[in-house]
């Protein structure tokens, strides 16, 4: 898939009257895994959600190739940038393959409303998030981590070289946690997509991340690999908690372990 | 599921369409060709069927004036104001994404009602009394445009729309009784009549108005309906998938609007059908807004034919208003759903 630039250039976004993110300017790295992580309330999402035109920025752009969200039609935009927002609701009734249809949306016109094409890439985005056993099924009868994969193959039927994840593990056990991100690191190697995505879990980010971004008092607090940035200053500074960084005994990346009370054995 | 697909021309023109859909859509359509023929053949004189369609077809002439001139155009009339009926509401439960809107309780309908009234209570005697239609679609249309505009802060949300509609709509309902209490005992009646909803008197002229307005919502619902079904996945998926929301939800308001303002028009407040014809097609088939168009439409037009039969003749020599009995299987229907979407 063709590479395609996704920055921001003097970026302030605002909720009401008060600033979340103040003249940010910084660049997703292309075919890689970005993750950007942050306290609650830091504006990690809100970020995430304006560089997929989802929110307005009061000031500075959102640059896709070079060029303002802004100025480029939305359909366009709608082919080279997909984003899963937090917690969806699907209508009752709608079942897997009919969800799994709409992503195809950008692709189609109204008198071409469904090319083999269109066939061929909804059969294999439900066959990667291993759906198709379910797919004439309502989503309201599926677990939790099924129905997430349902709004992913959705995503990922819009065919888009850059993919967007707004805290995709939410309400999903930890097994079903990895069984995601596994997924999606193996999308991300195979077929070169540029992902990015906002987690909670520290240690998962340090994992999968080529890059990560930590958001801090309304701006970038530090960037890079996770194995280069995330120290136990870092930790202090950017959720304001006391930690101890380690190597992951199998994986050699990060390993936050927060300080505090609880029952030592050792 | 089964489904047929449709590619011509190279596949520049393609479509699914699910064959528990296509049969829906067929036994519906038989369901309105019965009724339709029935209704034509039903009245103060019963015509047997086989004359019926022979009259149709120009084989006979002997009922030429009960048929072509009293009957066909109300029929005409009652199937055209339910399935814009039942339309008008299927797009604004799909715009609030609430299933118990309808455009009577977000105040098109009284907003339709309350230039009707004002127009038979100021107007009768000085304007023809053909320019009510005028006056209930430019009532809807402004009622629409104010709950718009006062929804309005940095684009609208499907539940300011809402609870703002209710507020007018109450407002508007108390204007309306004010203006009948205020007037004598024949524009009373007449009030009442119209508000009630009945297709009294239908003329060919209404049925080809109608037909004229539904130029403008039926191709828009056509190109544009089946951006709707990625909006009720809620305006981030829309937007995520290169839909311009802010002007897919006016445009599809205004639809809704001269559809509903227009049935209010040419029959009165026929209530309910708005919110019951997109339910029960909800039920019979797939979810898909645009492939609920046309049984919705299908569907509006059945309940208003069976309750216009029952009104004209039921009760002879008495011709009741249709919208009583839409009224009478509506509100129930109303409450049940209510019911059945409390934990919701």
């Amino acid at each position: 898939m063709i590479g395609l630039q996704l920055q921001t250039e003097q970026l302030t976004l605002n909720y009401g009257e008060q600033h979340i993110i103040d003249n940010l300017s910084f660049e997703i790295p292309l075919h890689k895994i970005t993750v950007l992580v942050g306290a609650n309330g830091s504006g990690k999402s809100t970020l995430l959600r304006s560089m997929a035109r989802l929110l307005k920025p009061s000031s500075g752009h959102v640059l896709l190739d070079d060029q303002s969200l802004q100025s480029i039609s939305t359909k366009e935009i709608a082919k080279k940038l997909a984003i899963l927002p937090q917690g969806p609701i699907a209508p009752e009734g709608l079942t897997v393959q009919q969800l799994v249809k709409q992503g195809r949306y950008p692709h189609q016109r109204w008198y071409q409303q469904w090319s083999g094409e269109d066939e061929h890439i909804v059969e294999q985005a439900m066959s990667a998030t291993q759906l198709l056993l379910f797919k004439n099924r309502p989503l309201e009868q599926l677990s939790g981590g099924q129905r997430q994969r349902a709004w992913i193959a959705m995503t990922l039927a819009q065919e888009t070289p850059i993919l967007l994840l707004d805290e995709p593990t939410t309400y999903l056990d930890m097994a079903h946690q990895i069984e995601l991100l596994d997924f999606l690191f193996e999308l991300n190697r195979t077929k070169n997509r540029t992902i990015v995505m906002v987690l909670h879990d520290l240690n998962l980010a340090c994992r999968y991340a080529d890059h990560l971004v930590a958001i801090h008092n309304k701006t970038i607090a530090t960037q890079g690999k996770p194995e280069h940035i995330v120290t136990s200053e870092m930790v202090q500074e950017v959720f304001g908690m006391a930690a101890i960084i380690h190597e992951d005994p199998f994986f050699g990346t990060p390993l936050c372990i927060p300080k505090g009370k609880g029952r030592r054995i050792k | 599921m089964k489904a047929w697909t449709i590619r011509l021309f190279q596949g520049k023109v393609s479509l699914q369409l699910s064959m528990r859909w296509l049969v829906a859509l067929f036994i519906l359509s038989l369901v309105l060709i019965g009724l339709f023929i029935i209704a034509l053949a039903a009245g103060s004189n019963w015509i047997p069927l086989h004359e019926v369609i022979l009259q149709l077809t120009g084989y006979i002439d002997t009922h030429s004036f009960v048929i072509g001139t009293l009957r066909l155009p109300r029929i005409l009339l009652a199937i055209l104001v339910g399935s814009s009926l039942g339309v008008a509401g299927l797009i604004l439960q799909a715009i609030v994404r609430n299933p118990l809107a309808s455009p009577d309780i977000i105040g098109i309908t009284s907003g339709a009602s309350f230039g009707a009234v004002t127009f038979i209570t100021l107007g009768t005697g000085i304007i023809s009394m053909q320019l009510l239609p005028v006056a209930a679609i430019a009532g809807g249309l402004c009622t629409a445009l104010l709950i718009y505009i006062i929804s309005w802060n940095k684009g609208v949300t499907p539940i300011r729309l809402v609870l703002i509609g209710i507020g007018i709509a109450a407002i508007l309902k108390a204007g309306i009784s004010f203006m009948i209490v205020f007037s004598n005992a024949v524009v009373t009646t007449k009030a009442y009549i119209w508000l009630t909803g009945s297709l009294y008197a239908a003329s060919w002229s209404d049925v080809s108005a109608m037909l004229l307005w539904m130029l403008i919502p039926v191709p828009i619902l056509l190109v544009l309906g089946r951006s709707m079904n990625v909006t009720e996945l809620g305006d981030d998926a829309a937007v995520n998938a290169g839909i311009r929301v802010q002007s897919q939800r006016f445009v599809f308001l205004m639809c809704s609007v001269i559809l509903a303002g227009t049935a209010a028009a040419y029959a009165g407040g026929i209530e309910f059908v708005g919110l019951m014809a997109p339910h029960i097609a909800k039920r019979l088939t797939v979810r898909a807004f645009n492939r609920l168009i046309p049984l919705t439409a299908l569907i509006g037009a059945i309940l208003v034919l069976v309750a216009d039969i029952i009104a004209r003749t039921m009760f002879l020599p008495r011709d009741i208003p249709a919208g009583v009995f839409t009224a009478a299987i509506g509100a129930p229907f109303f409450i049940y759903l209510l019911f059945h979407n409390r934990n919701r």
